[in-house]
């Protein structure tokens, strides 16, 4: 239970994008969740005072940002909802953590501000390459990634029937809630014991809907499973963006290679 | 309560992960063993309709804000612990890719915080014990109350104990505890008589839903459990060691949280002074102070040699203590459901 955020559920738009066709678009899904982790893996890998050497890895989630064609603005609203719990804990890192660990042109700077920042870098980067993956792959596709990696049919088919099911449910709740506010003044309809009736029919009536849909797809031979028409088959191109883009991370990661150019120019 | 990414260690991360996916491996067996096709469909639109339930704001009581539910406990209670940690798992895995809740490393983590408890320990401890074989509305009301405040309590202290054994926060662990136990005390209160009171609804509107699930037949063991506990012990502490090496560069994070959990550093006193003067001779033979990784750090010169596994020891103890934590979970969850398995058979 957490504050109540439209912006959260806000989930068609990435649906949505998720379906054109670029090169970070058309690359196999299987690739993109590999590389993605590996990604992730790495910039948390860092140590607790680490800044200098996680800022060069904005380049991914910026290339995808790019070469994927997704409005930024997007990820960033989404990036911004759900911010407010690391913002808090790590809040505490400049209040408890005050011994001095640098000086910025005189300014001493006490190791908990450091921490502090590379937390939200960490935040930023590993939560926007989640959002960016779905965004570029589609979940279905997602789906088909994971079956390749070996996780039980059972847990995708039936997370397929959660996806799409979502939409159909949202539509309804959104009726609802439309005829809730039409009936209702202010916080009147809006106190737990109607909320508790509201979702009671809503689940009653979920749970008749997929004994419907069971019937309906056992009459259209379903066999627990679901085949997608699409097929991702492993490209060059996979493999060389999977090559590249690893091996970059572990060389910065392992190097201070922005230190090293930086240090060229000066 | 979502973890986040951020303030994760790889090590921690990962073996939760391992946790997670060993229970969601034994969950789809016991599922697949025991089939009736009806319930994956049922278990997807459960999960669609916890969304759809979160879009519903109430009021929560006495603040006057608005809140959305979570609905773990719900979806073990309707569809039982097997069917119903699956799709907590999925509900959480779209929650980590659309909402950003947490992120995908995290997602091991908040699997395990607000999927096993619910499902492994709430539900066949509190919930089915206090209501025995009386469906009324007050039992209903009791448990689910109780499982509700469990399973919260139990997810917000792991929460607590997961970054802490990553060492990002400097939040100490009393005042961190002092701080998620109570809040997640109010929240499961209101919860749980949301839970309480959905379940009643469909109790009354479609009886044999709740009693099904309720009297399911014991699933016939077609793994042994055993071999699944021990099987999962050693890949976590696998994961959890090896990986603990590139962890971080400082061998922090427990020897940081036994110092803050302590209050005392003497505790740990001899341990501080030897890395401490690994540390300085690694950072001698070290081309790049801070930037590799710990193994290749080492292979660098003879002290550099002879101080790795050291030094790797070190930083391997928070991953090895973080498989043993599973390890020990896992191995309670494996006795309990062994004990509920036992019960059903004399009852």
């Amino acid at each position: 239970m957490s504050a109540f955020n439209p912006e959260y559920f806000n989930i068609g738009h990435l649906d949505t994008l998720s379906y054109r066709h670029t090169f970070v678009h058309d690359l196999n899904p299987v690739i993109k969740l590999i590389v993605t982790l590996v990604f992730i893996l790495l910039v948390v890998s860092f140590p607790k005072y680490e800044i200098q050497g996680i800022v060069p890895f904005f380049m991914f989630p910026l290339f995808m940002i790019i070469a994927g064609e997704i409005p930024a603005g997007v990820i960033f609203k989404k990036l911004l909802v759900v911010s407010p719990f690391v913002l808090f804990i790590g809040i505490f890192n400049p209040m408890l953590d005050k011994e001095i660990i640098y000086r910025v042109f005189g300014v001493p700077v006490s190791g908990g501000w450091i921490s502090y920042g590379s937390l939200i870098i960490r935040f930023i980067l590993t939560v926007s390459s989640a959002l960016l993956l779905i965004a570029t792959t589609s979940f279905p596709g997602i789906c088909l990634a994971l079956e390749k990696l070996r996780v039980p049919k059972i847990f995708i088919v039936q997370l397929l029937f959660l996806y799409r099911y979502t939409f159909v449910l949202a539509e309804e709740v959104m009726k609802i809630i439309k005829a809730r506010n039409m009936r209702s003044f202010g916080k009147k309809g809006k106190d737990i014991k109607s909320f508790i009736s509201i979702t009671g029919v809503l689940l009653v009536r979920s749970i008749e809907r997929s004994e419907r849909i069971y019937q309906a797809i056992c009459s259209r031979g379903f066999d627990g499973q679901i085949r997608l028409l699409k097929d991702f088959r492993l490209r060059g191109t996979d493999i060389l963006f999977a090559l590249v883009t690893i091996s970059i991370f572990i060389i910065f990661r392992k190097y201070a290679i922005a230190d090293m150019l930086g240090g060229l120019l000066i | 309560m979502h973890m986040a990414d951020a303030l994760l260690s790889p090590a921690v991360g990962a073996t939760l992960w391992t946790g997670t996916l060993g229970a969601i491996a034994y969950c789809t067996r016991k599922l697949r063993n025991n089939i009736d096709e009806k319930i994956i469909p049922l278990m997807g639109i459960l999960g669609a309709f916890i969304f759809a339930a979160q879009m519903i704001n109430f009021t929560i009581p006495g603040t006057g804000s608005s809140g959305h539910i979570g609905g773990g406990m719900l979806l073990a209670i309707l569809l039982g612990p097997y069917a119903g940690f699956i799709t907590i798992a999925s509900v959480l895995i779209i929650q980590s890719l659309f909402f950003a809740d947490g992120g995908i490393l995290a997602l091991g983590c908040n699997i395990w915080n607000l999927g096993i408890y619910p499902c492994f320990i709430a539900y066949p401890l509190i919930f089915k014990l206090l209501v025995k074989e009386d469906l009324s509305k007050s039992r209903i009301t009791l448990a689910s109350v109780m499982s509700v405040v469990t399973a919260l309590q139990l997810g917000a202290f792991s929460v607590v104990v997961e970054t802490l054994l990553s060492g990002r926060s400097e939040l100490p662990f009393g005042a961190f505890t002092a701080m998620m136990l109570p809040i997640h005390l109010a929240i499961g209160l209101v919860e749980g008589f949301i839970t309480a009171g959905v379940v009643n609804y469909v109790r009354s509107a479609r009886p044999e839903i709740i009693k099904s699930t309720f009297d399911s037949k014991p699933l016939a063991p077609a793994v042994s459990i055993r071999k699944v506990v021990l099987t999962l012990g050693i890949a976590a502490l696998i994961t959890g060691g090896s990986l603990s090496w590139f962890a971080s560069t400082h061998p922090d994070g427990l020897e940081w949280s036994v110092e803050k959990v302590h209050g005392s550093p003497e505790l740990s006193s001899s341990e501080t002074g030897i890395t401490a003067m690994f540390e300085k001779i690694q950072t001698m033979t070290a081309l790049l102070p801070d930037y590799g990784f710990r193994q290749e750090e080492g292979a660098e010169g003879t002290a550099g040699a002879k101080s790795w596994p050291a030094v790797n020891s070190g930083t391997s103890i928070s991953g090895v203590i973080g498989s043993l934590m599973v390890l020990g979970t896992v191995l309670l969850i494996g006795l309990f459901i062994r004990s509920g398995n036992r019960s059903r058979a004399k009852g």
